[in-house]
């Protein structure tokens, strides 16, 4: 099953441009490093902040949101389940996150069109991890803060350490769409 | 003969049932990604699948829940008209049942109570939506499914006129998938509901989606329609989580009931590799 190359990519707070330009569409990557969460109410608030000037409560600079809305933890857990969750909910956002600092998105899902656009002008790249794998992936993550927007409970703002968490690149810096190119190379035409 | 049944019975049903099935994948779902994890013949589709079986072994031993998306929950009660319920009000035993079970499991809370979102809090604390079926007899069957958003937002309904028929159901079906994508986590249980009213179309479709997928139609023409359409929608190449390959869904369950003679309604109600359900007799 090992048939396939995994780049290791390790990152503190941000991502080199060297990170960045090295990885294209269709790479399996493991993430080492600190990401903020992503969720629809806390993606509207920074943006909200940003469009009205307000400082925001942590920086963007250099950043890597993961899109997630963890389960409560049991006893003795660092988090609850935590996996992907739809990362196109939260597209609309990204030219003002992205403006802000942002530079790489983690989520589930498909982006198209007008949604990769931002990507390739802030040079932001789209890593997908496996939607549905929560029990699996909370194992990846060794620290949960949460930073910012408490209220918001599952879509609070939350830090997280990852480790070698598994991802596909999706949207690299060069244009290319992984999704789209695997569908055309699978889908079979009707005969 | 009257049966009385206390609601409390129902209230702690549904607690237990929920959080089992947030821990526990069905197991003709687990056995059929077992299946596709052989079968697929695209590497990283077979990586995935193999990290789903995974994921599911971890959450069943662990006891914790396969997905941080719990879902919202879908109470189905097949109710014995010969039932009474006594000690309370059958829906807020449902919901005590649901908010129970949440908390007990650490199961996420999902629910906005304000739909618009106008209002500043998340008003209320509704948990679920429930449907219930009057039939002959006392027994109760209760269905408890946990439906995650990812495939739930990527639904459809349409209202077609006889003219159309079988083939814009089939357009339908693989035009709904194949824009859902990745984003209905794949592989998917594809339901459609054909017939009724508006409403009744939507209402078939979810039970279809909630049927098990090694349980075909009963009627031959109609289980042939769903193997013929599982092949078509395998066939676009999405594959697991959009990655590429040959497993894109599980399986197409169809449910059908009569409808107007100027009507043909639609629906596809998608599920996720995660779809939860679990299913009991009081």
């Amino acid at each position: 099953m090992c048939d396939m190359t995994v780049t290791q990519v390790h990152f503190t707070y941000s991502l080199s441009d060297d990170d960045l330009d090295r990885l294209r569409a269709g790479d399996s990557v493991e993430l080492t490093g600190r990401v903020l969460s992503l969720r629809d109410a806390s993606a509207a608030r920074l943006a909200g902040a940003l469009e009205a000037g307000e400082p925001l409560p942590v920086s963007l600079d250099g950043q890597m949101l993961y899109a997630v809305g963890p389960s409560p933890p049991k006893p003795g857990q660092i988090i609850g389940s935590a996996g992907p969750t739809t990362t196109a909910r939260m597209a609309r956002f990204f030219p003002a996150l992205f403006a802000a600092g942002v530079r790489g998105i983690i989520g589930k899902g498909e982006l198209h069109g007008g949604e990769v656009a931002p990507f390739v002008t802030h040079g932001a790249v789209y890593f997908a991890a496996i939607g549905g794998l929560g029990a699996l992936l909370a194992r990846q993550i060794s620290s949960a803060t949460v930073v910012a927007y408490d209220d918001l409970g599952p879509e609070a703002l939350i830090a997280l350490e990852i480790h070698a968490f598994p991802a596909v690149v999706i949207v690299d810096r060069h244009g290319g769409n992984f999704h789209e190119a695997a569908r055309a190379r699978w889908r079979r035409r009707p005969e | 003969m009257i049966r009385d049944i206390d609601v409390s019975v129902l209230r702690d049903t549904v607690a237990r049932l929920i959080v089992e099935a947030n821990y526990t994948i069905p197991s003709d779902i687990l056995s059929a990604l077992r299946d596709a994890a052989v079968r697929e013949e695209s590497p990283l589709g077979r990586r995935t699948l193999e990290q789903l079986v995974r994921n599911y072994e971890i959450a069943a031993a662990e006891r914790v829940p396969v997905c941080q998306d719990s879902g919202l929950a879908v109470v189905m009660l097949e109710v014995g008209q010969d039932v009474h319920w006594v000690g309370g009000s059958l829906q807020e035993a449902i919901y005590e049942g649901i908010r129970a079970g949440t908390k007990s499991g650490y199961l996420r809370w999902s629910v906005t109570g304000d739909p618009t979102r106008m209002l500043k809090t998340a008003g209320g604390d509704t948990p679920g939506v429930i449907h219930v079926d009057l039939v002959p007899g006392a027994d109760v069957k209760l269905t408890v499914a946990s439906k995650g958003f990812g495939a739930e937002n990527t639904s459809a309904l349409r209202m077609f006129v006889p003219a159309d028929g079988v083939p814009a159901i089939a357009d339908f079906v693989l035009e709904t998938v194949d824009r859902a994508g990745a984003n209905a986590c794949p592989p998917i249980i594809v339901g459609v509901g054909i017939g009724g009213t508006f409403e009744a179309a939507a209402l078939l479709a979810k039970k279809a989606v909630l049927r098990p997928i090694d349980v075909r139609h009963a009627r031959p023409d109609l289980c042939r329609l769903e193997g013929d359409l599982l092949a078509r929608v395998n066939d676009l190449g999405i594959g697991p989580q959009g990655l590429g390959g040959r497993v894109t869904a599980l399986a197409v369950n169809i449910e059908v009931y009569p409808t107007h003679i100027a009507g043909l309604p639609v629906a596809v109600n998608l599920g996720c590799h995660s779809t939860r359900r679990i299913s009991t007799t009081l």
